[in-house]
């Protein structure tokens, strides 16, 4: 099994969702985050006080597939959050040891 | 301001009046001989309660109605509603001061407008009297001035209602400017003034459901479909980020809606009164029907369909508000209410227009109601004010040709103001500023740290 992090661009969240729906992911993990890579922040001026933050925000997605799948969703992701422009974020593999199903107990690939 | 308004320098009761006479609740006293006017008095009551009014319209306008809309943002586009509407209401003061007063209420003029003699407020004084619908009763002109102010604010920044999430600042302040100008100071004239078209016809609008409301919800569609849809719109996930926010603002707006109405009596008395109880009633009926209708749709009722329904039944109850009884009202707000709610659940999706926040669907669509309801709940027979040999055919006729003049007025005047705006600014941000939100890319800040 294969762990899928992707951070990408927020409002790019519902085609990476329907990408990866079509291809059998069957659930995902999705958080609001904060980070920084190439692309800078805004800058932000409260009463002349001037705040230049390199945050931007972003959405991490976490998908967890069997290892067969992983090079597809990979693509997936990549061609579905890409803009062309700095900032559409990046995309990490890991390897998984273990998945349970707790409702069940069901383990690994049939847990996902 | 359900009749005409008489400034007290000098002027008799023109034939204009008497002609409107049949529509008017206190025709007895403007009756008075025109030869032998009352001198006028400054009643102190009335102003206190004038004066009330003028300040609870401003909080319609800030916080109340920026909270409202405010809140069905997204949170990345809140700052740019809120300071949109209150930049917008204090433009509409300035010029409101500068030419538009005079431009409504000034002396002479004809059917449009009236004449530019009081520009820039020219002659008049704290001495300065405008007149009640009592005769020999008068309050400020200031105050008079300062009350009719706060409606064209208000209107201007209702219209952004379906432009916000996309139009620039810079945009929105043109527009503003020019849209004032060709399009809400003509209709306020055209319905309030002794000298305006629909006046002399004897349209009745207690406190302006065609002046504010019908107006601003035309325009904003109009100008909604120049503009074009927000990216996303309607695939992507755009929901309301605060309703707690729209709730507040919900609850401001019906606070301040008492000085709207019952304020357009002009004087503390039983008309102001019948306006606040039917603002009470009105406003009530439509909030349940809204999330009645909600559940014979086979959803849950909403508290964003209760606001919904709140500000539809304020809508319509508007021009009813001194022309109904309360029970009139009940009825006027609740079908209102329903009326609004398929035009904005089930009209919009068809036709795929984007307004944003509903000021069409609600305003333009409630307003057009309470218009034409005026016409039937002003008849005694079903407990309104109106006299015994009132004409109700009649009257709806002229109701319905004041509702398609505004109509087709504040369209072609929004077309021209929003092309205007088109040509100086260029009207819409860019892709990366409305992705990343126009609180960031046009005001440097963030709503919520």
């Amino acid at each position: 099994m294969k762990l899928v992090i992707a951070i990408i661009k927020p409002f790019k969240l519902d085609e990476v969702r329907e990408a990866l729906t079509t291809l059998g992911v069957a659930g995902m993990t999705v958080t609001e985050v904060k980070g920084f890579g190439r692309q800078k922040g805004q800058t932000e001026i409260y009463r002349g006080a001037e705040y230049s933050t390199n945050m931007v925000p972003k959405i991490k997605i976490e998908v967890v597939c069997a290892a067969a799948l992983a090079d597809r969703v990979v693509e997936a992701v990549q061609a579905s959050a890409n803009t062309g422009a700095i900032g559409d974020g990046k995309i990490f593999v890991l390897d998984v040891g273990q998945a349970v199903r707790i409702r069940t107990g069901e383990t690994d690939d049939s847990a996902l | 301001m359900k009749h005409a308004i008489k400034i007290a320098a000098g002027l008799g009761m023109g034939t204009a009046l008497v002609m409107a006479l049949p529509a008017w609740a206190q025709d007895a006293a403007l009756q008075a001989p025109a030869a032998a006017p009352a001198p006028m008095v400054v009643n102190k009551g009335d102003t206190a309660w004038m004066m009330t009014s003028t300040i609870l319209v401003l909080m319609m306008i800030l916080p109340g109605l920026a909270l409202f809309y405010g809140g069905l943002t997204r949170a990345k586009n809140m700052l740019s509603t809120m300071t949109q509407i209150g930049a917008v209401a204090c433009l509409a003061m300035l010029i409101w001061v500068m030419y538009g007063y005079t431009m409504a209420f000034g002396d002479g003029g004809g059917d449009f407008i009236s004449g530019f003699g009081k520009a820039f407020l020219a002659g008049i004084t704290p001495d300065s009297m405008a007149a009640t619908f009592t005769a020999g009763v008068a309050i400020p002109e200031y105050v008079f001035i300062c009350f009719q102010m706060t409606f064209a604010a208000i209107t201007v920044a209702l219209v952004l209602g379906s432009v916000v999430e996309r139009m620039k600042f810079s945009a929105v302040m043109v527009f503003g400017a020019i849209w004032l100008t060709i399009v809400y100071f003509p209709i306020a004239h055209m319905v309030w003034a002794s000298g305006g078209l629909f006046f002399k016809m004897g349209a009745l609008d207690f406190a302006g459901g065609t002046v504010v409301h019908i107006n601003a919800g035309v325009s904003a569609l109009v100008a909604a479909l120049i503009l074009g849809k927000r990216i996303g719109y309607p695939t992507e996930r755009i929901v309301p980020h605060s309703l707690t926010m729209t709730g507040i603002g919900t609850g401001l707006l019906w606070v301040g809606w008492f000085g709207f109405n019952a304020g357009s009596a002009l004087e503390a008395n039983g008309s102001a009164a019948l306006a606040m109880i039917n603002t009470f009633v009105a406003t009530a009926s439509a909030g349940l029907a809204w999330m009645l209708v909600e559940r014979a749709n086979g959803h849950k009722g909403s508290a964003l369909g209760f606001c919904s329904g709140i500000v539809a039944g304020l809508v319509a109850v508007t021009p009813a508000a001194g022309n109904s009884g309360p029970f009139g009202a009940i009825i006027l707000g609740a079908i209102a209410s329903v009326v609004c709610y398929y035009a904005v659940s089930f009209l919009k999706p068809k036709l795929g227009y984007d307004d944003a926040l509903d000021a069409f669907g609600i305003h333009g669509i409630g307003g057009m109601i309470g218009a034409i309801g005026t016409g039937i709940v002003y008849a005694p027979s079903l407990g309104g004010p109106g006299k015994a040999d009132f004409d109700m055919s009649h009257q709806l006729v002229t109701q319905f040709a004041t509702v398609g003049t505004t109509i087709v007025w504040a369209a072609i005047g929004t077309t021209i103001a929003i092309y205007a705006a088109k040509a100086v600014t260029g009207l819409r941000v860019s892709e990366e500023v409305e992705r990343e939100g126009l609180d960031l890319g046009e005001h440097g800040e963030r709503a919520y740290n």
